[in-house]
């Protein structure tokens, strides 16, 4: 071992010594060399046929994209633009799928149960909770999921994300982060996890800190159909039809970009006081732009995207469901505990412009965003039973208009005020639990973890609250 | 162990379905292991799933791969397993994912590097494609993206190309499927030993410099038999390469050497 040892010195000190030969600009040297290596074969293999015309409308497309005066209403168009064909595509196979799970399958799986003299608690369990609680998730999600990512994923795949990528380059690195934290920012639209993930890209941990912390801001699946949903509610219903469509859009774009500004400012805060530092600089190759694969993408991006995470909120909602029914009917003094905790967030709810069942919502959804709008939806269904609103044994509402949801929202005492604010809480608020797990296995730091789980909820409550007090002063 | 097939085979459709079979992530009882390195937004990725039939997610920017992809694949009565390396531009330099890419073609001596170069930017790509034939002698070029290049009507001569480099290099449109087949007759040429690469090595350089390398590789030579790379080694350890240097410390590197020794004994 000790003769080994020597070798391996002896070696070391030979390369020290050569060191002292050659200089202090071996790496330039080194370089240079492969630069020339690489352009004199490149020289002899390559040839063209054409002038340079051909690359023009790339050029042309580029300078189009990312100009200082277009690149951002470029920005706002294309998103809107998408928001709008995802909203109005979707109201009305949701309808329809609406109809079928809860006003059709679901009496017909109660019958089947009565007829078999199931007990009322099992059937309750099951059939009110479990199976509901699916039920709302794809009747909810899958639609507006279907629209949604294969055309982001046509997006992607056409290589505009770069692009935007090159818009927001100088004002993340103003705000003291790193310019790739456009691209982890990026990956977190369709999972914040893997948006978590794809900050390693960034080599300095101050920059990718802030990255992870932020990632947050930019919503992810689990929070588009929320988002989209209550903006064609609340939002797109104040104007007239013909323009609801678009208007919704509007609004789900504006917490869209709100969620960058946010990104900014929070990223600036951070570098500004815990995490100072240097910027660091990168290049970023922005790609040709391909012609998207129709049918591949729409492929992938179903499969991959769409019913993974339909999927997901399945598996999650499957317990949610089961809690929800638990909470609503085991009894304590004359009350369900839902309308017990209900009326004890109640209050603070109300608060900050929100209601005791959307806090609640929260509480059972930190394992999966998805299931929000599902929770709130049966938990609104089943106070509002609670409460002596309506009958039956958990639904009451005939799913056969597409505005039924609106109905069932103002049941259970909802204003604009509400939707506002649940767009905002949607946006600011603490990551989902796979997320959460995924910070904590980036960073290896529990204090980390802890500011970039409870910053966002505070943050959206502030946000809140303050909207609140606004609104409750104006109107 | 190569098979024998006659040109008509090769390029029946039907034997070539039949002939690979996508297993996935099914790992076991391999024969040999691939890398798969390349710039950013190359396409590795599509390769990747072109080969082992995994559906890794794609997409058109750069650093989507952060993490290494492995999968793998039966072909011409081999298993094969298959790692997609994080894209990189070059490395020498010491970012996370230049060192795991560089990191995995050094030590984890994968059987054969399948270099995904981008046409259009074949001499921004061959700076790479330069510096990973210094560290393994297995390496195959694919040439991918070449419909891109057709529409910017650049012709590439991968004769001349497989030539210059020392190895094979197959044009690849691997989105569509296209050239996938003679690539992997390439890597299993390579794989079997059947075709012996003789790797372009980087020439220029002062004479100073040349004459240190040339010293230093000499003396590595002597103390670390079966080392292939020994030129590259004594260009880090010139550089002061901190990882290279603890891998002479620990011995790292002399176990490279012998297992490299052991396979040539085989």
């Amino acid at each position: 071992m000790k003769a080994a040892e020597k070798i391996e010195q002896s070696i070391l000190e030979e390369a020290a010594a050569l060191r002292w030969d050659i200089g202090d600009n071996l790496h330039d040297t080194l370089l240079e060399s492969i630069y020339q290596d690489a352009s004199k074969i490149a020289d002899r293999v390559v040839s063209t046929t054409a002038g340079k015309q051909h690359f023009n409308w790339e050029r042309r497309l580029d300078a189009l994209l990312t100009s200082r005066m277009f690149g951002f209403p470029l920005m706002l168009l294309m998103l809107t633009l998408v928001f709008w064909l995802t909203i109005s595509g979707a109201n009305v196979p949701s309808g329809l799928l609406a109809n079928a799970l809860i006003d059709r399958v679901h009496p017909w799986l109660k019958d089947l149960a009565a007829g078999a003299g199931l007990v009322w608690w099992l059937d309750g369990l099951f059939i009110d909770g479990i199976y509901l609680a699916a039920a709302w998730v794809i009747s909810v999600m899958l639609p507006p999921m279907a629209i949604f990512f294969p055309l982001f994923t046509l997006l992607e795949d056409f290589g505009y994300l770069p692009r935007v990528a090159f818009n927001l380059d100088n004002l993340f690195r103003r705000s003291g982060a790193h310019g790739k934290q456009a691209l982890s920012m990026a990956m977190g639209y369709g999972c914040n996890a893997a948006g978590v993930i794809a900050a390693r890209i960034i080599d300095s941990p101050r920059e990718r800190l802030i990255a992870i912390i932020t990632n947050n801001f930019a919503l992810c699946n689990g929070r588009w159909p929320t988002q989209i949903l209550i903006a064609s509610l609340f939002i797109g219903s104040l104007v007239p039809a013909a323009i609801g469509g678009i208007v919704s859009a509007a609004a789900v774009v504006a917490v869209t970009f709100l969620g960058i500004i946010l990104t900014f400012v929070v990223s600036w805060a951070l570098s500004r006081t815990v995490l100072k530092g240097e910027v660091s600089s990168f290049s970023l190759e922005l790609p040709p732009y391909r012609p998207p694969r129709i049918l591949q993408t729409l492929y992938t991006s179903l499969i991959d995207r769409t019913l993974f995470v339909l999927w997901r909120a399945v598996v999650f909602a499957v317990p949610a469901g089961a809690l929800i029914w638990l909470l609503a009917n085991i009894r304590l003094a004359g009350l369900s505990l839902a309308a017990h905790t209900i009326d004890f967030l109640n209050p603070f709810g109300l608060l900050v412009g929100l209601n005791g069942v959307i806090l609640l919502a929260y509480i059972v959804a930190i394992p999966a965003n998805e299931i929000v709008i599902p929770t709130i939806l049966m938990l609104t269904v089943l106070s509002a039973k609670v409460t002596g609103v309506g009958e039956g044994a958990g639904v009451m509402f005939e799913l056969t208009e597409l505005d039924s949801y609106q109905r069932l929202f103002s049941a259970g005492g909802w204003t604009l005020l509400t939707a506002v604010n649940l767009m905002l809480f949607s946006l600011l608020h603490n990551p989902c639990s796979t997320t959460i797990y995924t910070i904590y296995k980036e960073t290896g730091s529990v204090k980390w973890t802890l500011v970039a789980s409870i910053l966002p909820v505070v943050m959206g409550l502030g946000l809140c609250l303050l909207v609140a007090q606004i609104w409750q002063f104006l109107v | 162990m190569k098979e024998r097939q006659s040109p008509e085979c090769a390029t029946c459709p039907a034997h070539n379905v039949a002939n690979l079979e996508k297993l996935g992530v099914d790992m076991t009882s391999l024969d040999f292991v691939l890398a798969l390195a390349g710039n950013p937004n190359t396409g590795k990725s599509t390769v990747f799933n072109a080969l082992t039939g995994l559906r890794q997610h794609t997409g058109n920017w750069p650093g989507k791969t952060v993490t290494r992809a492995e999968g793998s694949f039966s072909y011409g009565g081999k298993r094969y397993k298959i790692v997609d390396l994080p894209g990189t531009y070059s490395l020498l330099s010491t970012s996370t994912d230049e060192e795991v890419a560089r990191d995995f073609i050094l030590f984890g001596q994968p059987d054969v590097t399948v270099i995904v170069v981008d046409v259009s930017r074949l001499e921004r790509n061959l700076n790479l494609t330069l510096q990973v034939l210094e560290i393994t002698d297995r390496a195959v070029v694919c040439l991918n993206l070449i419909d891109e290049a057709e529409r910017h009507h650049l012709k590439i001569d991968e004769r001349q190309l497989s030539r210059e480099l020392g190895v094979p290099v197959v044009p690849t449109n691997a989105r569509q499927g296209d050239g996938i087949q003679a690539l992997l007759k390439a890597i299993s040429e390579v794989a079997s030993g059947s075709f012996v690469c003789k790797p372009h090595r980087i020439a220029s350089g002062s004479k100073e410099l040349m004459g240190a390398v040339q010293r230093l590789s000499n003396s590595l030579k002597a103390k670390f038999p079966g080392l292939h790379n020994v030129r590259w080694v004594a260009l880090r350890l010139l550089e002061g390469d901190a990882r290279i240097i603890d891998a002479v410390k620990t011995g790292e590197l002399a176990k490279l050497g012998r297992n490299e020794f052991q396979q040539i004994e085989n």
